[in-house]
C-alpha cells in the first residue's frame, strides 16, 4: 500500500550497502546517541579535517532499522568533510522535512529526499533524525573544543 | 476451536469495529501494552460521571456520599477479583507507581530511622543498611527494575539478580548464590512481558522466605490473562495495572499484607492521607489512606470494576485456555517460516501469551511497519525489558500479544503480515 512511499529503493540500498559505515580510530569528539522506545543506536565521531579545518570529518557505527541506518549512510554522503554551517543547514532542513513544513531540497539533503515519506509515521521520525541530531551534538562538541585550546 | 466465544466478545469491544490503513481489519496484538475496553467498562465511567461525580472521602453531602460508595464498592470487587480484603487493596496511578510505592517504603523507612523520626510498628523489615541485597530477575519489566536499582544507588544496599536460560526461563540452579543472609527483598515478574515465561511463584517464594526477606510479586501480565488469588501463592506484594485487563487507563493496584501495609511509611503525601496535621508534623492514616494522597480516580475504579465484571462473567480459566490455543497456533505458524526465531520458550508449559521474534535480516521496527500497513498492530522495540534483549544478543524484537478478543484468523494475519515483510525486504 503505503509501503514503497516509506521506504523508496533509494532507502533499502542505503540500508543494505551503507556508505562509510566504520568508526575512524583519530577524533575530536564522540556521541552515542539512541533512540530508547526502540534500541536504535549509533556513535559518531567527527574530527576537524587538517587539510582545512573548518571541514569536520565523519564516521559512525550503528545498529537499527532500515530507516535509522539508511538515514546514517545519507547522512555520511551529505555531511561528511563539511563545513559546520553547511552541514547545520543540512540537519535543520532534514528537521523541517520531518515536520512537514519544508519540501524535500535535493540540493541540501541530496538522497535524503527519499526519507519525506517517513514524515507520514511519527514513530519513525525519530529514527530518520538519529544520526543527524548525533552529527550535530559531536560538531558541536569538537568546535567548542577547538575554540578552548 | 476455542472455549470462548469470540464473535460475540469482540462485538462488545467498539474499537475493534474500526478499521486502520486504509479501510482495513483490526487485528490488535498489542494488548501486552494495554488492552482494549469493552462497551460496559466505558458505561460504567460515563454513568459514574454523568450521576454520582465528586471528590470521594471528602464532603457529607449526596453526591460525596454516592462516589465514595461507588468507590469503596468498586475497591471490594476488584480485591475479590485476587481473593482479597478491601483494605489490603491501594489504589495507585499505575502499576509502576505501585512498585515504587513499595521500594519507597524501604527508602523512606531507612531515611526516617537514620534521622531519629517516627515510623509505624514493625517498620524494621523495611530499613536497609549498607550492604543488604535486594534480588530481581533479569526478565524484569524496567518498571520492577529501576526502583529496585534506585533504591540501592540511595541506601548502599547491593542489587543481585537472577539470571536466564537460554530457552528463556529463570536460572533456578544458583538460586543460593544469588539469595542470602543479607536478602531483604525479592521482586520478580509473574510472568515476562517480552518472553511469555510465567515464573515458578512458590519457588522462588519459598527461597525468599527462607532468608527472611519480602516477597514482591509483578503479576501485570498474569492477573489479566489467568485465575489469580493471593491465598494460593505465599507473597507479601502483588502489583498489576487495571489498563491492560479491559480497565480504564490510569489506574493501578498494590495488595499488601495487613501487617506489612500497616508498618510502611507513606509514599506520596498529602490531603486524604492523615490522621492528625499540626504546623510542627502530622500522623498518618491506616491503609489503604496512607498511600492514596489527593483526589482519587474514582471514575477509573468503577471502571475496574466492570472489567472485572466483565472477566468474571466469562471465567479467567475460560480466557486462559483459549489464549493457550493462540498461543500453540502462533508459536506454530511463526516456526514454520524460515527465518523466524522466538525469543522466549518455545514449549507451552508455564508460558504465557506474549510471542517475541525476530526474523533474519531484518529490523523488528521494519517487520512491525509492514504489519501496520496489513493493519496488524504488534509492539516492537525492548518492550520496557531492555536487559532481556541484551541477553539474547537482539536490538529489539517484534512482540505479538493475544486476549480474549483475539482469534485464529488475527494469528494468520500475524504470520502472512511476517512472509509479507520477508517478501518487501526481499530476504
Amino acid at each position: 500500500m503505503q509501503l514503497e512511499s516509506l521506504y523508496q529503493d533509494i532507502i533499502l540500498d542505503h540500508y543494505k550497502h551503507p556508505h562509510g559505515k566504520g568508526l575512524a580510530e583519530s577524533f575530536d569528539s564522540e556521541v552515542h546517541h539512541v533512540n530508547p522506545t526502540c534500541g536504535d543506536e549509533i556513535t559518531l565521531r567527527v574530527s576537524l579535517d587538517p587539510q582545512d579545518s573548518s571541514k569536520i570529518l565523519v564516521s559512525y557505527d550503528g545498529q537499527g532499522c532500515s530507516i535509522s541506518q539508511a538515514s546514517a549512510s545519507i547522512m555520511f554522503d551529505q555531511l561528511n568533510d563539511q563545513s559546520f554551517e553547511t552541514g547545520t543547514d543540512a540537519v535543520n532542513h532534514m528537521i523541517a522535512m520531518m515536520q512537514r513544513v519544508e519540501e524535500p531540497n535535493e540540493d541540501v539533503l541530496g538522497d535524503g529526499i527519499a526519507l519525506v515519506g517517513v514524515a507520514q509515521y511519527p514513530a519513525r521520525v525519530k529514527c530518520a533524525l538519529l544520526a543527524w541530531m548525533a552529527w550535530k551534538d559531536a560538531a558541536i562538541q569538537a568546535l567548542g573544543q577547538e575554540e578552548g585550546k | 476451536m476455542t472455549t470462548l466465544d469470540v464473535a460475540t466478545i469482540r462485538a462488545d469491544f467498539p474499537i475493534l469495529g474500526r478499521t486502520v490503513r486504509d479501510g482495513q481489519r483490526l487485528v490488535y496484538l498489542d494488548s501486552g501494552a494495554t488492552s482494549q475496553k469493552p462497551t460496559s467498562v466505558l458505561d460504567a465511567e460515563r454513568e459514574f460521571y454523568e450521576k454520582h461525580n465528586a471528590a470521594v472521602h471528602r464532603g457529607a453531602h449526596q453526591l460525596a456520599e454516592e462516589a465514595t460508595d461507588a468507590f469503596e464498592h468498586a475497591r471490594a470487587n476488584i480485591a475479590g477479583f485476587i481473593g482479597a480484603q478491601p483494605q489490603d487493596l491501594v489504589f495507585t496511578k499505575n502499576a509502576t507507581e505501585a512498585i515504587n510505592l513499595v521500594s519507597y517504603a524501604f527508602l523512606n523507612a531507612t531515611l526516617k530511622s537514620a534521622h531519629g523520626k517516627a515510623l509505624p510498628a514493625g517498620s524494621e523489615k523495611f530499613i536497609l543498611a549498607p550492604g543488604d541485597e535486594i534480588v530481581v530477575t533479569e526478565m524484569e519489566h524496567h518498571a520492577n527494575l529501576i526502583p529496585w536499582q534506585e533504591l540501592c544507588d540511595k541506601t548502599g544496599a547491593i542489587l543481585k539478580w537472577i539470571g536466564l536460560t537460554e530457552d528463556g526461563r529463570l536460572d533456578l540452579e544458583n538460586l543460593s548464590s544469588v539469595m542470602g543472609e543479607r536478602t531483604r527483598a525479592v521482586a520478580f515478574t509473574h510472568q515476562s512481558n517480552l518472553l511469555g515465561t510465567v515464573n515458578d511463584v512458590s519457588a522462588l517464594s519459598a527461597a525468599a522466605r527462607a532468608v527472611g526477606a519480602i516477597v514482591v510479586l509483578d503479576a501485570c501480565q498474569s492477573i489479566p490473562h489467568m485465575q489469580f488469588s493471593v491465598n494460593a501463592v505465599d507473597v507479601d506484594f502483588v502489583t498489576w495495572s487495571g489498563h491492560k485487563m479491559l480497565g480504564p487507563l490510569g489506574i493501578g493496584c498494590l495488595w499488601g499484607r495487613s501487617e506489612l501495609l500497616a508498618a510502611m511509611p507513606p509514599f506520596i503525601t498529602g490531603g486524604s492521607m492523615i490522621e492528625t496535621v499540626t504546623m510542627e508534623g502530622s500522623t498518618f492514616a491506616p491503609p489503604p489512606a496512607r498511600f492514596e494522597a489527593g483526589v482519587p480516580m474514582a471514575a477509573q475504579a468503577v471502571g475496574l470494576s466492570a472489567a472485572v465484571d466483565y472477566l468474571n462473567a466469562i471465567g479467567m480459566s475460560n480466557v486462559e485456555k483459549h489464549e493457550h490455543k493462540l498461543t500453540e497456533a502462533a508459536l506454530s505458524a511463526l516456526t514454520d517460516i524460515d527465518g523466524v526465531r522466538i525469543i522466549g520458550p518455545r514449549a507451552l508449559n508455564d508460558r504465557g501469551s506474549a510471542v517475541s521474534f525476530v526474523v533474519d535480516g531484518l529490523h523488528p521496527h521494519d517487520v512491525g511497519q509492514v504489519l501496520d500497513n496489513n493493519g496488524v498492530a504488534v509492539r516492537v522495540g525492548h518492550h520496557c525489558a531492555w536487559p532481556v534483549c541484551r541477553r539474547y544478543n537482539v536490538p529489539a524484537t517484534t512482540r505479538a500479544t493475544f486476549y480474549l478478543y483475539n482469534d485464529l484468523d488475527d494469528v494468520a494475519a500475524l504470520a502472512d503480515g511476517v512472509r509479507a515483510a520477508q517478501k518487501f525486504f526481499g530476504v
